[in-house]
């Protein structure tokens, strides 16, 4: 059995780091680019939202190498992403691949059958290990976020043009590389050490702009345009309402570390303006917008595949959190025909418009 | 004396414009892109040298437009902005207290909201190349009128026919229709400017509080056509500037004189005109992506190229010190 998951951001590092020490073997896509939307694209419903079309090209270009297992997450809920991995199966199974399907989705009647998947997936592995091997996986989405997180921080301030980049590839491989968990905070470390030591001017003033939307637009980059090193290239600190491992915590592990942050706070925030679950990161977006405003940030961007139902709704009562806060708010939406020239023109006008607001120091009418 | 450039490459216009410290304008100049946006810089900046009276002395240098960055590469700009800054920035200097401006140029259409001269909103065109000046040439053309008279007939309209103004394709197939009814050439023109202010203010400026003072510019605001369609729509008078077709290249000139301000410029000189400068490329295949990376060469070196996903070719020539 050789499994595939599909692309999200660096949470193949993660998912690789659990499966491999429960000695799963693993295929792990090429990144995501343009032949994967181009294969995508081909398959797809024409009205389905980018993620799909994603996820469906990984699949195709990962059976070439092999893989003849998806592993997928499903879910209940306002948001199709419920099943997206029915669909994605159904249309590989319709063009000849030979895929076998696991869906990790929470139990309908028992718990047995989510651990029955589990099971499946890891063989003749005791919990004992199993659990073991989650736990791992979640370290390293930690040990990503951090590194990330301190990439956000250090790019707008960077004295080299590309430092903090290349910093951040090679502390990342420094975390790949890692194969059992004690060997971990070492690496971490170390990695940490390649991102302290980017040369930076701390003296430069920078904005401070939060992201918020869907989480696939989110976490991975090639479905943004890498709207977070743009934006860093503009001198823009950019923090992320969802991380990885705090998604993680919330969803898989119901909480259960505490002090992690997630999107309780936020959902709190949003009763406001959106007093229910719309499915997705509906209320979250909304509510991590409040949230930005409380902090004092210059301004927010919302992110969305075209067509996700729960971003529209929240995009329909961003412009009242705006006025109301007083906070610029922007609204992205990417698809396979998003132009690079296009956001960037956007992104720009943006951040100058943020900009001149705060050497103005004027508040908006 | 000193002077300030500006320079604004679009889809379908290059204008370059000098002003003098004062901000005024002193000279400007309106060319034709024709898709090399090389030559055409080169051949302003040529016509604009001839133009100047001696003593005057480049101190700073903006460019804007969507060659923004080619032409800042070739002629060593001091800031390159976008559209909506630099218009946003002309627009309030030209018309102090001006709270919307509305943008009609050749491939975009924009809304700028300022309160209290910052910008607070803006919009561009998302969809479609509906009401942008690119298809009212093309109609002006197909109806075989001077785009030039295309406002002063639609002012001679007695009743403006009603076009369906969604998308550019439909509105000309409505258009086509309505003349095989019969309606005489004036309606026709004055429906379209109708069907592209609503279609304008539907779908760009989508809500947002547009209110006095307005200015409009872009090179349709020569119609006075599309001018008295806004002004019936939004039931107040709109202001034309008077270098209105200039307004991009004016505010980075303006920006220019910020941005050097107590410093030197970057302006390689009027003799950038007489160099040679190549554009060229190639598909990199570090990775599936095979991002099409242009580079920019001058005299056979590479000054500047862009293009890539990674940034392993625009990063390898960008700035050791970070402008920001």
């Amino acid at each position: 059995m050789k499994v595939v998951y599909p692309h999200m951001g660096h949470m193949w590092i993660c998912v690789k780091a659990m499966l491999e020490y429960l000695d799963v073997e693993v295929v792990v896509p090429p990144p995501s680019s343009k032949k994967t939307l181009l294969l995508g694209v081909k398959h797809a419903p024409e009205f389905a939202c980018m993620p799909l079309k994603l996820n469906l090209g990984n699949f195709m270009e990962a059976a070439e190498m092999g893989a003849d297992t998806i592993v997928m997450a499903g879910g209940c809920g306002p948001c199709r992403f419920g099943y997206y991995a029915h669909v994605e199966h159904a249309i590989l199974r319709d063009l000849g691949y030979r895929y076998q399907l696991v869906v990790l989705e929470p139990p309908q009647k028992h718990i047995g059958e989510l651990l029955g998947k589990i099971k499946h997936i890891t063989g003749h592995q005791s919990w004992r290990r199993v659990i073991n091997g989650i736990r791992f996986g979640y370290h390293k989405a930690e040990a990503v976020d951090q590194l990330e997180k301190m990439s956000h921080y250090c790019r707008p301030r960077e004295t080299r043009a590309g430092a903090t980049d290349r910093a951040l590839q090679s502390a990342l491989r420094e975390i790949i590389a890692v194969d059992r968990p004690e060997k971990l905070p070492a690496a971490l470390n170390n990695a940490m050490g390649m991102m302290n030591a980017v040369s930076l001017d701390k003296q430069r003033p920078v904005l401070r702009i939060g992201l918020v939307g869907e989480i696939y637009t989110l976490l991975e980059p090639f479905s943004n345009l890498d709207i977070e090193r743009k934006l860093g290239g503009m001198g823009v600190e950019v923090d992320r309402s969802i991380y990885l491992s705090e998604w993680i915590n919330e969803h898989l592990f119901m909480g259960l570390k505490k002090n992690k942050g997630g999107s309780k706070l936020a959902k709190q925030k949003a009763i406001k303006y959106l007093g229910h679950s719309v499915g997705g990161h509906g209320l979250e977006t909304v509510g991590s917008t409040v949230l930005y405003a409380e902090r004092g940030y210059d301004g927010v961007i919302q992110l969305l595949p075209f067509t996700c139902m729960p971003e529209i709704v929240a995009q329909s009562i961003l412009p009242r959190v705006s006025t109301e806060l007083g906070i610029p708010v922007m609204t992205l939406i990417v698809d396979e025909q998003s132009g690079e020239a296009g956001l960037v023109t956007r992104l720009e006008a943006f951040v100058d418009l943020l900009a001149r607001r705060k050497q103005t120091g004027k508040v908006l009418a | 004396m000193y002077g300030y450039l500006g320079i604004d490459v679009g889809s379908v216009s290059t204008n370059i414009v000098l002003t003098g410290e004062d901000g005024t304008v002193k000279h400007s100049i309106y060319l034709r892109t024709r898709g090399r946006p090389i030559e055409v810089v080169q051949q302003g900046l040529k016509q604009m040298q001839a133009a100047l009276p001696g003593k005057i002395k480049v101190a700073g240098v903006g460019t804007t437009g969507s060659g923004r960055h080619l032409a800042g590469v070739i002629i060593g700009a001091d800031i390159i902005k976008n559209e909506i800054t630099t218009h946003a920035v002309a627009a309030s200097n030209v018309v102090p207290g001006v709270q919307t401006i509305l943008e009609i140029g050749g491939q975009d259409s924009k809304i700028i909201i300022l309160r209290n001269g910052v910008v607070a909103d803006f919009a561009m065109n998302t969809v479609c190349a509906a009401g942008t000046g690119s298809f009212l040439d093309q109609q002006a053309s197909r109806l075989n009128i001077q785009i030039e008279d295309f406002g002063s007939l639609a002012l001679q309209a007695a009743v403006p026919v009603r076009i369906a103004g969604r998308c550019a394709v439909f509105a000309e197939s409505d258009m086509i229709h309505k003349q095989q009814m019969g309606y005489n050439v004036p309606d026709i023109l004055a429906g379209l400017c109708e069907a592209l202010v609503r279609n304008y203010l539907n779908n760009v400026g989508k809500g947002k509080e547009i209110l006095p003072p307005v200015v409009f510019q872009g090179g349709v605001a020569a119609n006075v056509g599309m001018k008295a369609a806004f002004e019936k729509a939004l039931g107040f008078s709109v202001h034309v500037p008077l270098y209105y077709n200039v307004m991009g290249a004016l505010g980075a000139a303006m920006l220019a004189r910020e941005a050097t301000n107590r410093k030197s410029t970057g302006f390689r000189g009027f003799d950038v005109a007489d160099r040679e400068f190549k554009a060229g490329g190639f598909a990199c295949d570090g990775c599936p992506n095979i991002c099409e990376v242009v580079e920019i060469l001058e005299s056979g070196q590479v000054i500047a190229c862009w293009g890539d996903r990674c940034g392993r070719w625009s990063n390898a020539l960008a700035h050791h010190e970070k402008i920001s």
